[in-house]
């Protein structure tokens, strides 16, 4: 069944998400701790914390990727785990590195979606890639393959893929790795606009400060796999909380070193 | 022990990626670019190496038997030899063998690579099942191409064996007498019998590699890890199938 297709607006139903208690243990591991939070529509809401926090094992788990080993993710009405959720909520996923298809071409691997949904003819599917390419200005770069990209273009190509499935939950995993400053800015900007643009709720997990605290909504800080504070921007600003001041502004002291306090806590 | 249910869970899980696949076995039609590419690459790209191999193997088994049978003052039987050899074993398991190493390992290391730089969750993700569009086309694409390939492993085979048995002096059995006993000894059981078999290694090779290359975990290296699991695992369930469908067959 062919479904036309309207180029704008795009889908205006956003979906919250809630966190309930998840736990996480990798054989003996525990990785995350009965964490809990919420997302509410159409928000941008970033997720930060240091590496090995469990910033990512918790995005799997909302794009059920992961089982929780207790407790729940929903999204919307749905349990994130259940696989059926995926055709209920239109939930797409930007993966730090991209995950391009490198076999295809950019324009491949914005209308595989469309194609194999058969959301329309190739007519419909063309109109709704070019759409989604324009809104990040990657026209020019339809026709290249992925490893032609560079890093920021690979990471608008990758958000240009999710806009094609007209999400209702965006999902961003460190959307600002290993791009440089104005790089990271314009990304930063496109999250804003897409917001604006879409109406689309927005999880952001980043170690990157000032994305999180120019345009989240709420930011929740993670550490050691428990979810250590949840506030407006404006709260983490003015944190007495030594260890997320650490974390959003450490300080470089060559006299006491931080590799120095990482060895000690090893032996 | 431990092993032991390691084996079993990669059993189950490698049954239940077929299921998978199977679910979306009406979806063939539309994903025939898929299939017409997967057709070329198992068999357009393992024909030149099949042809070759498989016309020495039929010259090498004409040679020894044909040194054996002179002295029973049997060497008359050479063709019926060779034929039956080719069609009932030699060209099912070296066809299987090739597409092994030529094809399942393209497939796990695509499959592996995929996996670890985060295709296949993206595909997860955008709610379209791996199964659909990485191992169906490719499992429909070695069913049609195995009988093709062994067919012409098979007359590969029998010609490298005619051959050898006209030009070479202390054989010197004429193509016309091979290939009159070859017709008189072969069977058209001996011909489904070979091709069934083709059909099941061929089907168990790339279930195999699929399963290995879409459970690959970690990082760029386990690429390679995968790869060499893949080969040997297709090698040893190859030689094994083929002793238990022996069994059943004959």
């Amino acid at each position: 069944m062919s479904t036309a297709y309207t180029a704008t607006p795009f889908l205006r139903q956003t979906v919250g998400i809630t966190v309930a208690h998840l736990t996480k243990k990798f054989d003996n591991v525990t990785v995350l701790s009965d964490v809990s939070f919420e997302v509410r529509p159409g928000e941008i809401f970033c997720l930060m914390g240091p590496s090995g926090s469990g910033k990512t094992v918790l995005l799997k788990h909302i794009v059920g990727l992961e089982t929780p080993t207790s407790g729940q993710v929903r999204i919307g009405e749905f349990d994130a785990s259940d696989h059926a959720t995926r055709a209920k909520v239109r939930l797409a996923f930007v993966f730090q590195a991209g995950a391009l298809f490198n076999s295809m071409t950019v324009y491949d691997n914005l209308a595989l979606y469309p194609r194999e949904h058969r959301l329309g003819d190739e007519k419909d599917i063309r109109e709704r890639v070019v759409h989604a390419l324009s809104i990040l200005s990657l026209e020019k770069a339809a026709d290249k393959m992925p490893a032609e990209l560079s890093g920021g273009m690979k990471r608008r190509v990758a958000i240009a893929r999710a806009l094609v499935m007209e999400p209702q939950l965006l999902l961003y995993d460190e959307p600002t790795a290993e791009l440089d400053p104005i790089l990271s800015a314009t990304i930063t900007e496109i999250i804003a606009t897409l917001r604006e643009h879409i109406a689309v709720t927005s999880l952001v997990v980043t170690h990157d400060r000032s994305l999180a605290l120019s345009i989240a909504d709420h930011v929740a800080i993670i550490m050691d796999g428990r979810i250590r504070a949840v506030g407006v921007p404006e709260d983490f600003r003015r944190t007495t909380d030594p260890a997320i001041i650490d974390f959003l502004n450490p300080l470089i002291d060559l006299k006491h070193p931080r590799f120095k306090q990482l060895e000690n806590d090893h032996e | 022990m431990k092993q032991f249910i390691a084996i079993c869970e990669s059993f189950g899980s490698a049954l239940c990626m077929l299921g998978r696949s199977a679910r979306y076995i009406n979806t063939l039609p539309r994903q025939f670019p898929r299939f017409i590419e997967q057709c070329y690459m198992i068999g357009y790209s393992t024909m030149p190496i099949v042809t070759i191999l498989c016309f020495f193997i039929g010259s090498a088994i004409a040679q020894q038997s044909g040194y054996s049978m002179e002295n029973l003052g049997a060497k008359q039987f050479i063709g019926a030899l060779v034929g039956l050899s080719m069609v009932r074993e030699l060209g099912p398991v070296m066809v299987a063998i090739l597409v092994a190493g030529r094809v399942g390992s393209a497939i796990t290391a695509e499959l592996a690579s995929m996996k670890v730089y985060q295709e296949v969750d993206a595909l997860v993700t955008m709610d379209i099942p791996p199964e659909r569009i990485l191992v169906l086309p490719r499992l429909a694409a070695v069913l049609v191409m195995m009988p093709v390939l062994t067919v012409i492993a098979n007359l590969c085979g029998w010609y490298g064996g005619a051959l050898v048995c006209q030009y070479t002096k202390s054989i010197s059995v004429n193509s016309a007498a091979y290939f009159a006993m070859l017709k008189h000894y072969m069977t058209t059981r001996d011909v489904s019998d070979g091709l069934l078999k083709a059909e099941v290694f061929g089907f168990v090779v790339i279930t195999i590699c699929c399963h290995i290359g879409l459970n690959t975990r970690g990082g760029p290296r386990e690429i390679g890890a995968s790869l060499t699991k893949a080969i040997v695992t297709s090698l040893i369930f190859i030689l094994v199938l083929d002793y238990f469908i022996n069994d059943i067959l004959i």
